[in-house]
């Protein structure tokens, strides 16, 4: 167990200081740094205070340390539009986007699991096969054009639901949710389906490809065999094997929702980290898109450990011989 | 002589599967007999249809299989025309089925306890520790050391003769009436094997229960049954009591399975397998599937024909062979 | 011809697919033929036509003289039509183009992991895993933030972002080849290694690439237009179905849903009839595979 957990640890790392590099070369190596470190309206004397601080007149290799160093602490330089730390810009703006997401990845295991367990059970019928086309579509779909149609259809058209921000939110650990409030709920809901969208239709074709192989397992046949109701056989016999490969992809796409919620917050103008970094890239404000891009890849890596991790805590079968090692 | 009412009375029973090579009869007018606390053994080749008759009289054959005809009476009710919900009730409370594979009957990711718990609950209302205790008694029984603290294992956890002993002590729970034991030793090693087959016999012939035990091996069923069916391309060729069957044989499949079994000959003499193989279950001959492999086949094989009861002396027999058959003529098959 | 389109698929939604596909990919090749007027040609346009509902009458007093505007016009008075014509022109060149030089280049790499194993393979593939690890619009807005805007940067982009699946796919098919007899039997006859990869192994490894490849495109215009609505992929001098969605954002929030509406139909056509004419090239080319 603790040599997976330190080689699963060790490759998250890898990838992080690959991530880092190349954030660090592209921003740093190609072009000249002072131009995107430094306010473009800065004078003279201050681009040379700047690039002594910078430490610009030394080999490459030792301005990635002082890079990489300036990142362990979270120091990314002030924004040039905010004029405060970009980290805490983007820290400012985090609880937003996570919102956003859990709400999408809530909203994939409600309604993919019960329609991909129907489709399962039923792959031949009318409702599976629609059910199954749908999720083609799903997987097809620009998200950004469903989430405009959704705007044009249940906000210009209809008028049902607000088309932009957050509504009004409620402080729960001193962090703004919208999802306690009515209002924040009216908001929330059509980003949230939008960004779960391809989400609901990963979720419906993993349950049903795994609800088809489970009924044709032994185990299921012997649970008939005890004479178990239906109901039980499928809502503990086959949704308890096949909730597991399920509830780790979808972890693993947690850290997906977050990048993909860049368009979704553009959408709905949601005002979570995803738009910041849009707005900065197009005002050109490269110390939060630079803290941006480093604490989306390590949010990432982190869940992929701790999903990996959970994984193998979760399945008893892998438990144990983790254990047996 | 009027016979008791038998537990289960399996007649003119057909499973067929709509395949894309065509219909496949998997169980072709199979008619079986179970007298209470009676132990039958159901013989034939791999693919012979004999596991396919123990889910058909479950209900649980899954599409595109289907059971076209027949009828299957247990205890005077008919199972295959009852309510789904009646079936469900009877089904692992009377009527109890033990698999093959015991790697894969148990459910991998549920404790013994939640497995052995809901069989108890799915046929009476019994508190949760009460029936923690009936499980603990049950896998007592089968010879489960330390079954309290066994109870809360993943089936993992557990070698392959131990699984199917808990597999048994599950089918047990109930204290069915009849148990369908489908080749449960054949995924084991030869010494659990034996084991297994005693302790499902002793724990059978202790509590009256019939039980159906189907097998590839004649030679399991000598020291076991009392009654023996054997089974060949989805038809029973002849049928039983275990004595008179294996002692002098009706049918000459039959005659081929006992010279295939190396116990009864000497050493060194060659072994007679039967020449040719299985045919495929979906390009059956209309008259006697056995005929092209059968040494004494003639003309009058290609007919289709039924079951003659012939008396014997530990009770009648019957087979399906022109050889035995006092009528001369094709009957019909029996469909519906 | 009949028995060709037998053997691509006797269902109606897959021939509907080809079909749309064969119009989609025309119409754009035929553009500046087909299209009622030069939406690009700022003498064409006539600004007092802007924001024209589909199917209005007008524009008697521009160069082209009077049209129909099927599809409505955008802001400056540029006929929708015409526009998605052009706009589809941009977006199939950009997503072929990056998907061709991300398959070329993966591709080779991909064989000469697969074929000379040892190091090469571990550095390509542990790269290629590592990339793959994060969601594909990561990576393009890592890029796009660093390289900025443009035709070039974001085909780069969409390059870096394919390139990895290429590689593995190559990679998996090398290692399933190279074991075989007719690989044994080229090295025995002292074949160069560069014909070996090349002439022997390249063609027995393609068929699942051309599948993949052939998904990949559809998944290569999808992000190409979500970049350009976001405003970072392409600038505005060359307007993708994308782009055109993105100006035709605001005034959707007013009621004018048809500047948006119509490239974005046509988007989803695009994307959609290429996954399902990739989805069944896959099962056509999939019994030949096994033959082999």
């Amino acid at each position: 167990m603790l040599v997976f957990l330190l080689r699963r640890v060790m490759q998250s790392g890898v990838a992080l200081l690959v991530m880092s590099v190349l954030v660090f070369v592209g921003v740093y190596a190609i072009g000249n740094p002072i131009d995107i470190l430094v306010n473009p309206e800065a004078d003279s004397a201050e681009i040379e205070r700047a690039t002594a601080a910078l430490g610009l007149d030394r080999p490459l290799w030792t301005q990635y340390l002082i890079f990489l160093q300036k990142a362990f602490s979270g120091d990314f330089g002030n924004s040039f539009v905010h004029g405060s730390s970009a980290t805490q810009l983007i820290l400012h703006r985090m609880p937003a986007t996570l919102e956003l997401a859990f709400a999408a990845l809530v909203i994939a295991i409600v309604l993919g699991i019960p329609l991909g367990l129907w489709a399962g059970l039923r792959p031949e019928s009318a409702s599976g096969r629609t059910i199954m086309g749908l999720s083609i579509l799903g997987f097809s779909l620009p998200t950004f054009w469903v989430g405009l149609m959704l705007i044009m259809v249940f906000s210009v058209q209809l008028g049902w639901l607000p088309s932009n921000g957050r509504g009004s939110t409620v402080d729960l650990f001193g962090l703004p949710v919208s999802i306690l409030t009515w209002d924040g709920l009216k908001h929330i809901l059509m980003p949230a389906l939008n960004l779960a969208l391809f989400k609901i239709s990963l979720v419906i074709r993993l349950t049903r490809a795994g609800t088809q192989e489970a009924m044709l397992q032994d185990y299921v046949r012997f649970a008939r065999a005890k004479g178990l109701k239906a109901s039980r056989i499928v809502g503990v016999h086959v949704l308890k094997n096949i909730l597991i490969p399920i509830v780790t992809v979808l972890g693993l796409e947690l850290g997906s929702l977050i990048a993909f919620a860049v368009v979704t917050e553009s959408i709905f103008a949601w005002p979570g980290m995803g738009k910041l970094l849009i707005e900065s890239i197009s005002l050109l404000d490269r110390p939060v898109v630079v803290a941006y891009l480093l604490i989306v890849v390590a949010m990432f890596v982190v869940i992929n450990l701790i999903v990996d991790i959970l994984y193998s805590l979760l399945d008893p079968r892998i438990r144990l011989n983790a254990a047996a090692d | 002589m009027t016979e008791p009412l038998p537990v289960l009375d399996v007649s003119h029973l057909s499973t067929h599967f709509a395949t894309a090579k065509g219909v496949v009869r998997a169980v072709d007018d199979v008619s079986l007999r179970v007298q209470s606390g009676q132990i039958l053994g159901l013989v034939g080749e791999s693919g012979s249809g004999k596991s396919m008759t123990g889910f058909s009289i479950l209900g649980l054959v899954d599409p595109p299989g289907k059971v076209v005809a027949g009828n299957v009476l247990f205890k005077g009710q008919n199972l295959l025309t009852m309510d789904p919900e009646r079936l469900r009730q009877l089904r692992g409370d009377r009527i109890a089925m033990i698999f093959q594979d015991p790697m894969m009957t148990l459910n991998p990711v549920l404790r013994i306890e939640t497995q052995m718990v809901e069989t108890l609950q799915a046929h009476q209302s019994i508190s949760r520790s009460l029936a923690r205790t009936r499980a603990i008694e049950a896998l007592a029984d089968v010879g489960i050391p330390s079954p309290a603290e066994r109870l809360s294992a993943y089936p993992h956890q557990f070698s392959g003769g131990m699984r199917q002993r808990v597999a048994i002590a599950i089918a047990l729970l109930n204290r069915p009436d009849l148990v369908i034991a489908d080749e449960p030793t054949t995924a084991l090693d030869v010494t659990i094997q034996g084991q297994i087959l005693a302790l499902v016999q002793r724990l059978c012939r202790e509590r009256q229960t019939s039980l159906i035990w189907i097998t590839h091996d004649l030679s399991v069923i000598a020291g076991l049954a009392d009654q023996v069916a054997v089974m060949y391309a989805g038809r029973i060729v002849e049928s039983g009591p275990v004595q008179s069957v294996l002692a002098a044989p009706l049918h000459p499949y039959t005659e081929g399975l006992l010279g295939a079994i190396p116990a009864l000959h000497e050493r060194g003499e060659p072994l007679r397998a039967i020449p040719g193989a299985t045919p495929s279950l979906a390009s059956l001959p209309t008259g006697c599937a056995f005929a092209d492999r059968c040494p004494r086949a003639f003309a009058q094989c290609s007919v289709p024909l039924g079951e003659t009861e012939i008396a014997g002396d530990a009770g009648p027999r019957r087979t399906r062979c022109w050889l035995h058959s006092p009528v001369p003529a094709p009957m019909p098959t029996i469909q519906r | 011809m009949r028995k060709l389109l037998d053997a691509y698929s006797p269902h109606f939604a897959d021939r509907l697919a080809l079909f749309a596909l064969l119009v989609l990919v025309v119409a754009a090749l035929a553009a500046p033929l087909i299209s009622p007027q030069n939406p690009y040609d700022l003498a064409q346009l006539n600004i007092a036509d802007g924001r024209l509902p589909p199917g209005t009458h007008a524009g008697s007093d521009t160069a082209t003289g009077p049209q129909h505007y099927w599809l409505g016009s955008d802001d400056q008075g540029r006929d929708m039509f015409s526009a998605i014509l052009y706009g589809l022109r941009i977006s199939l060149t950009v997503g072929l183009s990056s998907t061709l030089l991300a398959l070329a280049f993966g591709l080779s790499l991909g064989l000469l992991a697969g074929y000379f194993g040892g190091w090469i393979d571990t550095a390509v593939m542990r790269i290629a895993d590592i990339q793959l690890s994060f969601p594909a619009i990561l990576i393009a807005l890592v890029l796009l933030a660093v390289l900025g805007q443009g035709v070039g940067k974001i085909i780069t982009a969409l390059f870096a972002v394919q390139w990895a699946y290429y590689a593995r796919t190559a990679r998996s098919a090398a290692l399933v080849e190279r074991n075989k007899d007719y690989i044994a039997a080229a090295r025995l006859l002292g074949l160069s290694t560069w014909r070996i990869l090349f002439r022997h192994l390249l063609p027995n490894c393609l068929p699942p690439l051309i599948v993949v490849s052939a998904l990949q495109v559809a998944s290569a215009i999808s992000l190409e237009a979500t970049l350009s609505f976001l405003g970072i992929g392409l600038p505005i001098t060359e307007p993708s179905l994308g782009l055109l969605i993105s100006t035709g954002f605001q005034y959707l929030m007013v009621g004018d849903y048809w500047i948006s509406f119509f490239p974005g139909i046509a988007l989803v056509l695009l994307i959609v009839s290429i996954n399902l004419v990739a989805d069944r090239l896959r099962d056509v080319l999939n019994p030949r595979l096994q033959k082999q």
